[in-house]
Formats: C-alpha cells, sequence, structure tokens
C-alpha cells in the first residue's frame, strides 16, 4: 500500500464526516422542491397562520423529507455506487457509514414528526409520518427494485408536501390540496422518464427495473405522452376550481402547450433520432419540466395572494 | 495556535461542531419564537371545525 492509499484512507474515514457530508444526505436539491410545495399549500390555505409557526412547519416538513432521504441513501448505498450520477454521495465515497446514515435518517424522521405535531396538529404530522414510511418502506425498501412503475409510486410521496402544508394551515385535507397532490403525482413519471431516456448507462447498471430497461424506449416514450396528456387535462381543469383563478390558467395553458409540444416530440422520435442530436429534445422536456412545476405553484401562489387581496378567483 | 488546527481531519471536525452548535442554537431560538407565538396568540388553535356561528 502506498502512501498516497494511507493519506486518502484518512480523509474518507467513516466517523469524521463533515457537516456537508450529513447535509447532502438530506438531498438539498429535493429539499428544495419539498419546501417550496409545503410553503404553497401553506399560503394558499384559507386560514391565516403565525409567521413563526409558518416558519417552523416548512423547516420540520424539509427536516422530514431530508429524512427520507437520508434513509433512501442508506438503503440504496449499493446501487449508488454503480450508478455515474449517485456515486459522489457521501456513503458510496466513505464520507459517511451507512450505520451513521441509518441513525441519523431515523433521529431526523422522529424529531421532525414530533415538532410538526407540536407546532402544528396531529394531522399535518400524520400525513409527513405517513410520507417518510411510504417512501422509505414502501418505495424505496419495497418497490423501487420490483417494479417498472416505481417512478410513479415515488411520486406519490414526492407529492404530499403540499397536502402537508395545507393541512399544517388548517387541520384538513380538501380539495384543494388534493389537486396539488396530483399536479405532482401526474407530473413526476413524465419528469423521470425523459431523464432516464437520455440517463440510460446508468439505470441499466444498476439493475433498477425503469421502464426503458424493462418495457423498452418505445414504451417509455408512449408512457410520457399518457401521462403528460392525462397531467395537462388536470392542471388546466385545476384553474377553475378553488386554487386557480385568471392567473394559474395564463399559466397552465402556456406550460402545459410546450409540454405537450416535448412530449409529442419525444412520442414521434425513435432512439436513432435521439442518438443523432444527443437527445436534446429529451433534455429540453426535462429542463421543462422543472420549469412547469415552479411556474404552476408560483401561480396558485399568486393566485393566493389576489385572492387575499380580494382580486383573484372567478368571481 | 496548535499544529492540530492545521490538520485537515481538525478542520473537519471543527467544522461539524460548528455546525451542530448552529443547527442547536436555531432550533432553540425556534422554540422560543414557537412559544411565543403560541402563548401571545390564543386564537391559533387550530380549527377542528368551523367556530363562527358562535360568534
Amino acid at each position: 500500500m502506498s502512501d498516497a492509499s494511507l493519506n486518502s484512507a484518512s480523509t474518507t474515514q467513516p466517523g469524521e464526516a463533515g457537516f456537508g457530508d450529513f447535509f447532502a444526505l438530506l438531498k438539498p436539491r429535493v429539499m428544495t422542491l419539498v419546501v417550496f410545495t409545503a410553503l404553497v399549500g401553506l399560503l394558499a390555505a384559507p386560514v391565516a397562520v403565525h409567521p413563526v409557526v409558518g416558519l417552523a412547519a416548512i423547516l420540520f416538513i424539509a427536516v422530514g423529507g431530508g429524512a427520507s432521504g437520508a434513509l433512501n441513501m442508506w438503503w440504496e448505498s449499493d446501487i449508488d455506487a454503480i450508478m455515474k450520477r449517485t456515486a459522489g454521495r457521501p456513503i458510496p465515497t466513505g464520507r459517511v457509514a451507512r450505520d451513521e446514515a441509518f441513525a441519523f435518517g431515523v433521529t431526523l424522521a422522529v424529531f421532525s414528526v414530533v415538532m410538526l405535531w407540536l407546532a402544528t396538529n396531529a394531522l399535518a404530522a400524520g400525513l409527513l409520518a405517513f410520507t417518510i414510511f411510504f417512501y422509505v418502506v414502501i418505495y424505496t425498501i419495497g418497490l423501487k427494485r420490483w417494479t417498472p412503475q416505481n417512478i410513479v409510486i415515488g411520486g406519490a410521496a414526492g407529492a404530499f408536501p403540499p397536502m402537508i402544508g395545507w393541512a399544517a394551515a388548517t387541520g384538513t385535507i380538501s380539495i384543494e390540496s388534493v389537486l396539488m397532490f396530483a399536479l405532482i403525482f401526474l407530473w413526476t413519471p413524465p419528469h423521470f422518464w425523459a431523464l432516464a431516456l437520455f440517463m440510460r448507462g446508468d439505470y441499466d447498471k444498476a439493475g433498477v427495473p425503469m421502464l426503458t430497461v424493462t418495457h423498452g424506449r418505445r414504451a417509455t416514450r408512449v408512457h410520457i405522452l399518457a401521462y403528460t396528456v392525462i397531467l395537462s387535462v388536470m392542471a388546466v381543469g385545476a384553474a377553475f376550481t378553488q386554487i386557480g383563478g385568471p392567473v394559474y390558467l395564463a399559466v397552465a395553458l402556456v406550460f402545459n402547450a410546450l409540454f405537450l409540444r416535448d412530449a409529442v416530440a419525444i412520442w414521434r422520435r425513435d432512439e436513432g433520432q435521439a442518438e443523432a442530436d444527443d437527445y436534446r429534445v429529451e433534455k429540453r422536456a426535462f429542463r421543462l419540466s422543472l420549469w412547469y412545476l415552479f411556474a404552476h405553484f408560483t401561480a396558485i401562489l399568486c393566485e393566493a395572494a389576489l385572492r387575499g387581496l380580494g382580486m383573484a378567483g372567478w368571481t | 495556535m496548535s499544529f492540530r488546527e492545521e490538520h485537515e481531519l481538525h478542520k473537519r471536525r471543527f467544522g461539524r461542531n460548528l455546525g451542530l452548535g448552529l443547527v442547536l442554537a436555531g432550533f432553540v431560538a425556534l422554540v422560543f419564537g414557537l412559544t411565543i407565538a403560541k402563548v401571545a396568540n390564543e386564537n391559533f388553535a387550530l380549527p377542528q371545525t368551523t367556530q363562527q356561528k358562535g360568534d
């Protein structure tokens, strides 16, 4: 063994992870989506929440989401090490031990649920606990490696934050929060399948039964179009409900037209065309999908703000 | 200063401890703020049912 290898071992010794390594376990990029959508759910609710209570609720929802991410990384460290996209995560690189990640995740999960309960109400805390359970046990441990519909199931877990935010403010589940759930739930499959089309090598190597692997890339293109059509109908239709209004409708019409255009383009292409231009359309659809969700939830937030000023809705 | 602070391992450990300390301080401040908010605003009790009829 050379000195170089000894030195590199000392920098990746388990138990000596930096603060940033533990923060990385929380999947901060996913957490931004959780924070944003939960915040919209909280602010769109027709019940005023004290700013400190609202801040605490969002923080604890974010911590709960982060705990799910840490437990996901704990369970998936074997396939994370194989995939290029995830090989740099704290566990595959040895900066954090698996046991540490597990303890960290469980502690934060319990902490976030209890604190959300104390800060807001039992329903919000129960929904957060269910979300963590669903994402870690049902999706990550149970179904992700067994079914090509894994993305659809995982999408449900990611769709809960606005519903939790709404419940934190109102103490109830209502049609509005279910619509926000549906928006993310239906958006997730075309978003991730577009990614899977141009990140093909990763999922193949890891043996994760992505739709692209089990049913082929043609079937994936058809699925993307089908989900995008259903999503568009739902997303535009939501404009005529309590969370919608003229602003939301304008945003929904523009972004759904763009997303449908890309989904149709993906459906019409074959692998030869996609490889020839390095998956240009698939990558464009993936980038657009990120803006799509952000735009819709921002529009919901705008409608809620305007409603507060007595200026929104269709009346 | 001690030579130990030059070592990468110690820097990382210090960073972790500092981060944890700040998080804990933030948590204490948040719980304090929550307490003040709850105590100051008695009407904050979340609505289980509509209470407007009695108003």
